[in-house]
């Protein structure tokens, strides 16, 4: 039960997109199509929740003096090991996401969540937290390429919605990031209002 | 010659770092509010990206690449930044205490600044020398900066307006940014020989 609350709390109350606005840099730079939003959201939550977990396996024999770089280190370890995997087995996706892969490492999300959940929580309610957040941060990046890709080139995941000559590629480059995002927090603005 | 006329210029307008590579977002969102402050940010990370690409890219070059460790420049490229950040934030503090009042408080918030360890990874991934990587690195600060003052013009201006209830604060700031990303554009046009 405690597990499955965790996990909401992470997708709605503290979505870190919408809600903590955090890592900013790979939702905007990597939301072109919704396939490369969630692809860049599933590798975050992948060294997202093992970060976690090893963080809060460690945290008995971390100084505090010594805690952020220590995270730093963890963080940075799994980001080498995703990298290596991604060149391995998915070489065009690897090219795709590029610089935002190894850039996972100064995602604000992950320090973020080890200092202020994993370092104080259980291995197991860590990793609820990691899956929580993760799944926020992934439905978030889907859900901005989804709407970029559909206004830009009139389709959601390569389906055609509507001819491709009515859409705008303004919304596929970069000021279309900025301005779908602005508009998708207002919206869940609205509704964590109402 | 040309060619670091073309790296300055396509650095600083053509492909500025925020606009149109999506790095370092989350300074520019979160230290824009105040036009004195933006200065002092930009000012901040031009020192600290300037020495970190010079340092990484001596440890790539002299380290790295001949004992054959390439898979360890992420974990290896953030612990120099972060080292240095607390190293210049000490020296700084002894050396000159007018410039550490005017910068300190910026310093710890540049160690998870995507844009600097981004650079860091850009300079090794484009093989340029160590010149051209330092030109490279100081124009990118310049294009952050610029960027930075703009918006933080912008930002003063929009407090004075009456904006709707659910767009206040980060959407109608980023929607700005989004148009302001538009303008930027503009400077696609530009071609240097090289």
């Amino acid at each position: 039960m405690d597990f499955l609350r965790i996990i909401y709390n992470g997708i709605v109350r503290e979505n870190p997109t919408f809600v903590l606005l955090l890592g900013m840099c790979p939702t905007l730079g990597t939301t072109g199509s919704a396939v490369t939003g969630m692809s860049m959201g599933v590798a975050t939550m992948g060294v997202l929740i093992c970060s976690n977990m090893s963080v809060s396996a460690i945290k008995s024999v971390v100084p505090s003096a010594v805690r952020i770089p220590v995270y730093i280190v963890v963080i940075a370890t799994f980001v080498s090991v995703l990298q290596m995997l991604m060149a391995a087995y998915l070489p065009s996706l690897n090219a795709t996401l590029g610089i935002f892969i190894p850039l996972i490492v100064v995602n604000c999300i992950l320090l973020g969540r080890a200092e202020a959940f994993a370092s104080r929580n259980s291995v197991l309610r860590s990793c609820a937290d990691g899956i929580g957040i993760g799944l926020g941060f992934t439905l978030a990046l889907t859900l901005l390429g989804a709407v970029r890709e559909l206004l830009g080139t009139g389709r959601v995941f390569g389906l055609e919605v509507y001819p491709e000559q009515f859409g705008s590629l303004a919304f596929v480059l970069a000021p279309g990031a900025f301005i779908v995002l602005g508009l998708l927090i207002a919206l869940f603005n609205c509704i964590r209002k109402s | 010659m040309l060619a670091y006329i073309s790296i300055i210029v396509s650095a600083i307008f053509v492909n500025n770092i925020v606009f149109s590579q999506f790095l370092g977002i989350c300074p520019f969102m979160g230290v824009s509010r105040k036009l004195s402050s933006a200065v002092g940010m930009g000012a901040a990370v031009t020192f600290v990206m300037a020495f970190a690409t010079c340092v990484t890219w001596i440890l790539q070059t002299y380290l790295l690449v001949p004992f054959g460790l390439q898979y360890m420049q992420t974990i290896a490229f953030i612990l120099v930044i972060a080292s240095l950040v607390q190293m210049l934030e000490i020296v700084m503090r002894k050396v000159a205490p007018a410039l550490y009042q005017a910068l300190g408080v910026f310093l710890p918030l540049i160690t998870t600044n995507c844009a600097v360890l981004g650079v860091a990874i850009l300079v090794v991934q484009k093989e340029f020398n160590l010149l051209m990587s330092l030109t490279y690195a100081v124009a990118t600060a310049v294009g952050f900066t610029m960027a930075l003052v703009i918006f933080a013009g912008i930002r003063q201006q929009l407090d004075l307006v009456d904006v709707p209830r659910p767009m206040r604060g980060t959407a109608i700031a980023l929607i700005c940014a989004g148009l302001l990303a538009m303008a930027f554009m503009g400077f696609a046009g530009i071609s240097i020989p090289s």
